[in-house]
């Protein structure tokens, strides 16, 4: 995280010499007008006075030329910065595994990119412009008033009490509003979720006609937030009577001194000075408070995107990992065992199983027994907790997780479609292959009959996240894009469940003829999809509880013949 | 000093119609309005009460200045005393005093300075380089005394100041207070008419209106109007008020400095327009670049998995640095074009502050004016160069409020939902009949386009077809979510567009793969079938719908409370919730959606075995998607492309040489 500043270090020096110069010009202008005015009452002349003029404006210029260039340099490092944390965050999760995204959650990695930054970056620019400025600002103000105050002296405890005063009063605000803060992202939240459900459940609320009873539900939240915004409104409305009366009173008490101990001109003048310096000081204060005010929102986003810099990657390279090169597909799995990250439930508890080329194994079971998970282990989206797979007799653990993943061609339960067109969704394994190759993939997976019915065909636009196209298409194009990847093994995760049943149908000949020396597993929930395979596994509870086929598991398994039972009628298993 | 609030921001999208907008906005402010009116004159007087501030302190400045001089001048005669310049023979003051005393006929204690200058001649004393303004007070300073300060004088002045100070926070804060309330008031009112609004609104208005759109209204543009009711608009009368006020305060100092304060005016109004146009135009860039990084971060994030399975680290890393980078240099520019408004408008103070000493100077050394006048001139330059930085963020924020509030207004005053017809059916047995039923989501694309069928009832009728075949279509029109194009839908021989909507829809229960449950118990999730319904009516319906079992082997039973998400119970469960609330609703006729994929089965038995209860002695449609259902149904609808094509039993319809459903059965089994 300090790395994205390491380079900027000497901008950020740069900076604070020319604030220096900056708070030294911007001093430098009451002390000059307070010595003009003196003249003044003295008796100089046009030429003296004009040319007192001059120098402050001399010093006028330098406070604006050194503003600019330190707005210049803190726009530099902020972007800069905030440009270098994206990167290496982005940089970072692309190579997180699967169980790292879970540990985070995919909506916190993207706030924490986005949100996050920005946040950073809008801090790093008032820290230049404030922070290190107030700081310099006050303390120079300070010399500059008790040098000021010769015959008042006592007036530089105005100063003090005025700078307790303000501070104090926004500090005690902020502590009685500060619960309502915290309450007010809460409350907004909740009046969010209860618009945002009927807005989702419009149908069911008009159908059960309880319009009443959602609008109670919405006044409780929406009175509260009233009374809530109220309260923090009103109390933190009392600050700027605050200030303007403390900052009036510093000038009529800094005044009222005066007329009890002045003795003479030089006396009043300084004093004019002095007030000016009373504001800035005091100014320097409330800027200070303020930003301690934002630091607690800017630390904690620093906090959560260093929380991802320094979380280690679970699936990585091995040392020594081979480059996996032609092989045949022979997949061995021995006692395999897999738990999320720390918990102490096995997901999955020791399968052992074996799928070879020319095959389809086919996996069936419950909502929660573990199958998709049991896949994912393949292409090493997670790593095996206990046990060993193996492919072509290595474990793939041995492989290069690159050279391993262009070996297993894999169809999310999930299907992610990307900003682009067909053409470049589909062929997003290799955007320099063929056509043919495409169309052909797209043909196998029952796509190429839609795709043509569009204006565009191959070329027609996949919008973000594949909005314009149909469940049922979605899935097409992701299999048309596995399809296209060549491999010799290929794992479809319950890839058919937005298909109607003649499509379904037409897919599976079809990937039975194309695929047919491939190694081929299949997730699926419907029997009636899978009934043909050459091995059926059986999961409920992360455990096998059958292994064969569809005639074999009727007579030897309780849990599929169950499901059987319950999703085909007799006749239909007949059939079969 | 850098203030972060002195930043340029987004420019605001321009509203339609502002005066429609605003009418409508005065409309409904109409009942706050006197408040609104109060404080504003509130904050009007407060401004008022202020503005002559400046000018007392600057007097008590001048009473003390004055003081000073009369000592310095009276010390520098008594210094000269021995000088043989000025002719006397004397060594105090007192004896001077006497001395021109006697030569100008008047007592010791009556002799002034003038006295001794019009004896002594004009060089005589320091007294005729004082500036104008504190001449007459050093001429008519006794020479018998010791000039002192009139101290009494200048905490008269004091108090006097401190006193309006106090009285102008008073009002300004019961203006806050004030406004406050009533913006509190107005957006309270605001979010209940959107939230209101939401559910009178026929569904079709939500095929061009994403659900995000309205959540924005009721947050981010409500607030944009409370914001600008509680600060720009005061903030706004205030400034004008400033301008005016100082204005004459400055005139009534001087003219000269206040045409040059005037000239200086312009000049930073200009300065603010252009860094405003110029940041403005970087900010959009910036927003837009940035709306695209996080566009892709969201994309590569979501899609991680696919990225990973082939292998596009690398590239999607190569993608997003392009993007990165050109954000950076956006980021960049904005930041600092952004950031220069405060400099410039510092250094147009700066200006303005050195002009006015100078100048001011000048006319102090040679004219009426005063020292405290020139330290009062200051201040007023600094406030009146206040509002002018402020118009352009005050402006750019009504204009946001104006576009927010047309938005809100917009939804707010959208036409609603018509009612054709009045009451509710009295003991519907269940018969439906449609009649040359025509339909489509627009006018122009009728998807239903001649149906008609007659169903018994208590008959149970499939609904078939394949994925986007519009399936749903049947159920909205039977609730009438969307009125039909042409044709009609009787229940029990009547027309139900002759009942009123909630009156038809109490008769018809609904049970949705979607399922919608609230955030609430689960008890409370039940009763919304039926909301006087007793916890023993809510246990009964529970049991009836098989979902008994499951909450009393969860925390609380019925008392679970389900979460936002609604994810801590499983997707079977959660169907089961919703027969056990349409079971509580009794209603005459049924929809439902049947259980897919998502269930496990032995859930999936239970959501059947549900189902089958709640269906007998009811008319049922079913949104088919398992062969079982769908043979045993007493009539089977096949949709395709939202068009009905078919209709029969099983039997009826694999008679059917060419037809679509029986293609459709057979495939399963190829």
């Amino acid at each position: 995280m300090l790395k994205a500043y390491k380079k900027y270090i000497p901008h950020i020096i740069l900076c604070f010499v020319l604030l220096f110069i900056e708070a030294f010009a911007d001093l430098a202008m009451p002390e000059y007008m307070a010595d003009l005015l003196e003249r003044v009452v003295l008796g100089a002349g046009t030429r003296e006075i004009l040319k007192v003029g001059g120098i402050m404006l001399g010093y006028a210029a330098v406070v604006t030329a050194a503003s600019v260039a330190v707005g210049y340099l803190a726009s530099v490092v902020g972007a800069g910065t905030s440009r270098k944390m994206r990167q290496m965050l982005f940089e970072k999760i692309s190579d997180f595994s699967a169980a790292d995204f879970d540990k985070f959650q995919v909506s916190s990695l993207i706030t924490r990119s986005t949100n996050d930054v920005t946040q950073v970056q809008l801090f790093t620019i008032i820290f230049i412009r404030i922070v290190m400025y107030a700081p310099i600002l006050a303390i120079g103000g300070i010399i500059k008033a008790i040098a000021n105050s010769t015959g008042i002296s006592v007036a530089v405890w105005v100063i003090v009490v005025a700078v307790a005063v303000i501070v104090c009063s926004l500090v005690t605000l902020l502590l009685i509003v500060q619960p309502k803060f915290t309450k007010l992202q809460k409350i907004i939240d909740r009046l969010n979720l209860v618009a945002r459900e009927s807005l989702t459940g419009m149908m069911v609320v008009r159908a059960f006609g309880t319009q009443s009873y959602e609008e109670e539900r919405f006044d409780k939240v929406n009175a509260e937030l009233k009374n809530n915004q109220l309260f923090t409104g009103r109390v933190m409305g009392l600050f700027t009577p605050i200030v303007m009366f403390t900052m009036n009173g510093v000038s009529i008490a800094v005044i009222w001194i005066a007329a009890y101990m002045a003795n003479d001109i030089g006396t009043v003048t300084s004093m004019m000075a002095f007030i000016q310096y009373a504001v800035q000081i005091i100014m320097s204060f409330m800027m200070v408070t303020m930003v301690f005010v934002m630091l607690p929102r800017a630390l904690t986003s620093m906090r959560r995107i260093r929380e991802i810099l320094k979380s280690p990657i679970s699936v990585t390279d091995r040392e020594n990992a081979v480059k996996a090169e032609g092989l045949k597909g022979e997949l061995v799995f021995d006692n395999v065992s897999f738990r999320y990250g720390d918990s102490e439930d096995e997901v999955i508890k020791d399968i052992s199983f074996t799928a070879m080329p020319g095959q389809t194994t086919a996996i069936i079971g419950a909502t929660g027994s573990g199958k998709s998970t049991l896949i994912k282990l393949i292409p090493r989206l997670y790593d095996v907790s206990g046990g060993s797979i193996t492919l072509d007799g290595r474990d793939i653990r041995d492989y290069t997780l690159e050279s391993l993943r262009d070996n297993v061609s894999f169809v999310p339960q999930k299907n992610v479609l990307l900003r682009g067109t067909v053409e470049s969704n589909i062929k997003y394994a290799d955007g320099n292959g063929s056509d043919e190759d495409m169309r052909a993939a797209a043909e196998t997976a029952q796509a190429a009959e839609f795709i043509s019915s569009r204006e565009k065909e191959y070329k027609s636009e996949i919008a973000q996240g594949g909005g314009n196209v149909s469940g049922g298409q979605k899935q097409r194009l992701a299999i048309a894009r596995a399809l296209y990847k060549k491999a010799p093994v290929y794992v479809f995760d319950d890839s058919f469940s937005a298909l109607d049943f003649k499509t379904d149908a037409a897919l599976r000949t079809a990937l039975k003829e194309k695929l047919s020396d491939k190694n081929i597993i299949i997730v699926a929930q419907r029997v009636g999809s899978i009934m043909n395979a050459d091995q059926i596994l059986v999961l409920d509870a992360g455990k096998m509880v059958g292994k064969g086929t569809h005639a074999e598991l009727m007579k030897t398994c309780d849990v599929y013949s169950e499901i059987a039972h319950s999703q085909l009628s007799k006749e239909e298993l007949a059939n079969a | 000093m850098p203030s972060p609030h002195m930043r340029v921001g987004a420019p605001a999208a321009k509203p339609k119609n502002t005066k429609k907008t605003l009418g409508q906005l005065l409309k409904y402010m109409r009942s706050s309005l006197p408040v609104i009116i109060i404080s504003f004159v509130f904050a009007i007087a407060s401004v008022v009460l202020t503005i002559n501030i400046p000018n007392l302190t600057g007097e008590a400045t001048d009473a003390l200045m004055s003081g000073v001089i009369q000592k310095a001048v009276y010390k520098g005669i008594e210094n000269n005393l021995g000088d043989e310049a000025l002719g006397f023979e004397c060594s105090t003051m007192d004896e001077l005093a006497e001395i021109v005393a006697n030569a100008s006929g008047k007592t010791k204690g009556e002799v002034t300075v003038k006295d001794l200058m019009a004896l002594a001649g004009e060089d005589s004393t320091t007294a005729d380089s004082v500036p104008e303004k504190y001449a007459d007070a050093v001429m008519n300073m006794k020479l018998a005394y010791a000039p002192s300060l009139d101290v009494d004088a200048i905490v008269r002045v004091l108090i006097i100041t401190l006193v309006l100070m106090g009285i102008s926070g008073v009002l300004s804060y019961v203006q806050t207070f004030l406004l406050a309330g009533v913006a509190q008031k107005i957006s309270y009112r605001l979010r209940r008419d959107i939230d209101l609004k939401i559910s009178k609104l026929p569904l079709k208005y939500y095929d061009t209106t994403a659900s995000g759109e309205v959540l924005s209204y009721l947050t981010n543009d409500v607030d944009n109007i409370s914001t600008s009711l509680n600060q720009s608009l005061a903030q706004l009368v205030t400034a004008i008020t400033t301008l005016i006020g100082v204005a004459v305060m400055m005139f009534s100092i001087s003219w000269i400095l206040t045409l040059i304060a005037l000239v200086i005016m312009p000049l930073s109004f200009a300065l603010v327009m252009l860094v405003v146009k110029f940041s403005q135009k970087h900010f959009v860039g910036q927003q837009k670049t940035l709306g695209e990084v996080n566009a892709d971060i969201e994309e590569m994030y979501g899609a991680h998995t696919v990225v990973q399975l082939y292998n596009a680290q690398d590239d999607t890393k190569k993608e997003f640095d392009k993007l990165n980078t050109r954000l950076a240099a956006a980021t960049r520019k904005s930041q600092f074009l952004s950031g220069l408004m405060q400099p410039c408008m510092q250094f147009i103070g700066n200006l303005s502050y050195v002009v006015v000493s100078v100048v001011g100077g000048v006319l102090v050394a040679g004219g009426s004016l005063g020292v405290g006048n020139i330290q009062a001139f200051i201040q007023y330059v600094r406030q009146f160069n206040q509002p002018v930085a402020q118009f352009g963020s005050i402006m750019n924020t009504l204009q946001l409020t104006v576009a927010s509030a047309e938005r809100v207004f917009d939804f707010i005053y959208a036409e609603e939902e018509r009612e054709t017809g009045e009451g509710a059916p009295q003991n519907a047995k269940g018969v439906v009949d449609f009649k040359n039923v025509k339909f489509g989501y627009s006018p122009d694309k009728i998807i239903v386009k001649d149906f008609s069928s007659h169903i018994e009832a208590g008959s149970k009728v499939a609904i078939v077809g394949p994925t986007g075949a519009g399936k749903t279509t049947m159920v909205k029109l039977l609730m009438r979510f969307y009125d039909l194009n042409d044709g009609a839908i009787y229940l029990d021989g009547k027309n139900v567009a002759e009942y009123s909507r909630d009156g038809l829809r109490r008769e018809f229960g609904m049970v949705l793969q979607d399922t919608w449950l609230y955030s609430g118990t689960i008890r409370d999730n039940i009763r919304y079938g039926k909301l006087d319904a007793t916890d023993e009516e809510v246990e009964r319906a529970a049991k009836i719908a098989c979902a008994d079992h499951f909450i009393r082997t969860l925390e609380g039973g019925y008392d679970f409370v389900i979460n936002e998400e609604a994810d801590n119970i499983s997707q079977g469960q959660k169907q089961l919730l919703t027969i056990a609330r349409a079971v509580i609703a009794d209603p005459k006729v049924l929809i439902l959606d049947e259980a897919t994929s998502s269930v496990d089965t032995r859930t999936e038995l239970l959501i059947q075995k549900a189902m089958n209860r709640l269906m007998e002695g009811r008319t049922s449609f079913i949104i088919a998607h398992r062969l079982s259902t769908i043979k045993d149904a007493d009539k089977i609808l096949v949709m395709v492309g939202g068009d009905i094509v078919e209709q029969g039993t099983h039997d009826e319809l694999m008679q059917v040489d060419d037809g679509f459903y029986r293609k459709l059965y057979n495939a399963q089994f190829a």
